[in-house]
């Protein structure tokens, strides 16, 4: 094996190819969880962000990095676990975006949320009114049928027009 | 030192109790989309608690791990307020006890997002996007519940009424809280306690209640390891794998 590390870039790409556990159409790298990649003599070192505090698929997220560059032949792995700046789907790329709609799930309809707004007296109304568009048929006459769905980083929604129920993934 | 260990201990012991009291709902919530919401907050809540727990055990210094500080300490030894080990009574209880314990955990997280110790910074700063959710689920329920039926708004009430007494403790500083504040580490109770009685009463105001008396006679104990019966019964449950199974894992 040679002892010359790949590149970065190359690192990057292969990270590319991690899908999340969850939601099979995005990549890690498109959801924004990994931050940086460095290398430190030979090993390489991956920064993350976790998505939300307790969510269960983080821990196969950091299994499947390592896995992924072992099995290009990277023989030492270090993940680093970086909380701040806290995750956010602003970091969602494009591509991942149109892959979640794609899949079923409605991409965050807008930046992520603001969390002072609770403060400037606009209190309970400050939950932002979203357009939310139907991922099966387009229709922007969209409802929230619940704040949390299937996983806490999507609510669940319905078309009014199609009459069907599909996820959101929500701002955060 | 140790006064911080303390007082991540009270961090981490809220969320990991009013987590477990959530995720008894599991199956039971009163419609599947609560029963959805309410243990994907009790996840989230989850979360914190490991982060908090394990920070306390690296200070420590003993080799306690989040699942040790978690699964093995006794009641008196744990470090909740006595709010979130109030039972979950019927859904209006449920809700009306997490509505007045995100509120504060809200601003609370906002105060410690700026705290001089980085990484209880780091952590509120995480936190607070999931409890601002929780928050405005809390507050939107509050409203449906309180403005609905003659029959919700009865029993959303009394449960209002029956857990004031339970409210003030997180805004009661002992020594440790003021060691805190000294040191630059948490927020003053007083901006903190001025915040959530504002919200609270804007919140009531909409949902047609009646606000209970901010200056009524509160419980206290629990962050000292003085608790309610409920704990016990709590822990027992919680426990019981760890204490019969010791060193057990998934």
């Amino acid at each position: 094996m040679s002892t010359q590390p790949a590149s970065t870039e190359q690192v990057w790409a292969w990270l590319g190819e991690v899908s999340d556990p969850e939601i099979p159409v995005i990549s890690v790298v498109d959801l924004g969880i990994v931050r940086a990649v460095a290398w430190e003599e030979t090993t390489c070192v991956v920064t993350i962000t976790p998505t939300y505090s307790g969510c269960p698929a983080m821990t196969v997220i950091a299994d499947s990095v390592r896995d992924a560059l072992h099995s290009h032949g990277v023989p030492e792995v270090r993940l680093v676990n970086q909380l701040s700046p806290a995750w956010t789907t602003d970091w969602m790329s494009d591509t991942g975006k149109a892959a979640l709609k794609g899949y079923g799930i409605a991409p965050p309809a807008q930046q992520a949320m603001d969390i002072s707004g609770l403060r400037l007296g606009v209190k309970r109304v400050a939950a932002p009114k979203l357009v939310v568009i139907c991922p099966n048929c387009g229709s922007s006459h969209t409802e929230l049928t619940s704040q949390f769905g299937s996983t806490p980083c999507k609510a669940l929604y319905k078309c009014l027009d199609c009459r069907e129920p599909f996820d959101y993934f929500k701002c955060h | 030192m140790d006064q911080k260990i303390e007082y991540l201990l009270r961090q981490g012991d809220n969320a990991l109790i009013l987590s477990q009291q959530l995720s008894k709902l599991c199956g039971k919530g009163p419609a599947l989309e609560e029963d959805m919401a309410l243990t994907n907050v009790a996840l989230d809540l989850l979360g914190q608690t490991r982060m908090w727990l394990t920070y306390a055990g690296e200070l420590e210094g003993r080799g306690r791990t989040e699942d040790q500080l978690a699964f093995l300490r006794d009641a008196h030894d744990m470090r909740c307020c006595l709010i979130v080990e109030q039972p979950n009574g019927n859904y209006a209880d449920t809700m009306v006890r997490q509505f007045y314990f995100d509120t504060w955990h809200y601003f609370l997280m906002q105060g410690l997002a700026k705290s001089v110790d980085a990484r209880i910074a780091e952590i509120a700063e995480k936190s607070i996007k999931e409890i601002t959710y929780h928050l405005r689920r809390s507050g939107d329920l509050i409203v449906r519940l309180g403005d609905g039926t003659p029959d919700s708004h009865a029993k959303t009430q009394a449960a209002v009424n029956e857990l004031w007494m339970y409210s003030g403790e997180m805004f009661l500083y002992d020594a440790i809280d003021d060691a805190m504040v000294e040191q630059g580490v948490a927020p003053a109770a007083d901006g903190l306690r001025a915040a959530f009685i504002e919200h609270v009463s804007e919140i009531f105001a909409e949902a047609t209640l009646t606000m209970p008396d901010p200056a009524a006679w509160m419980q206290r104990g629990g962050k000292t390891g003085r608790h309610s019966e409920h704990l016990g019964y709590i822990l027992a449950e919680m426990q019981f794998l760890q204490r019969s199974y010791p060193g057990a894992e998934w």
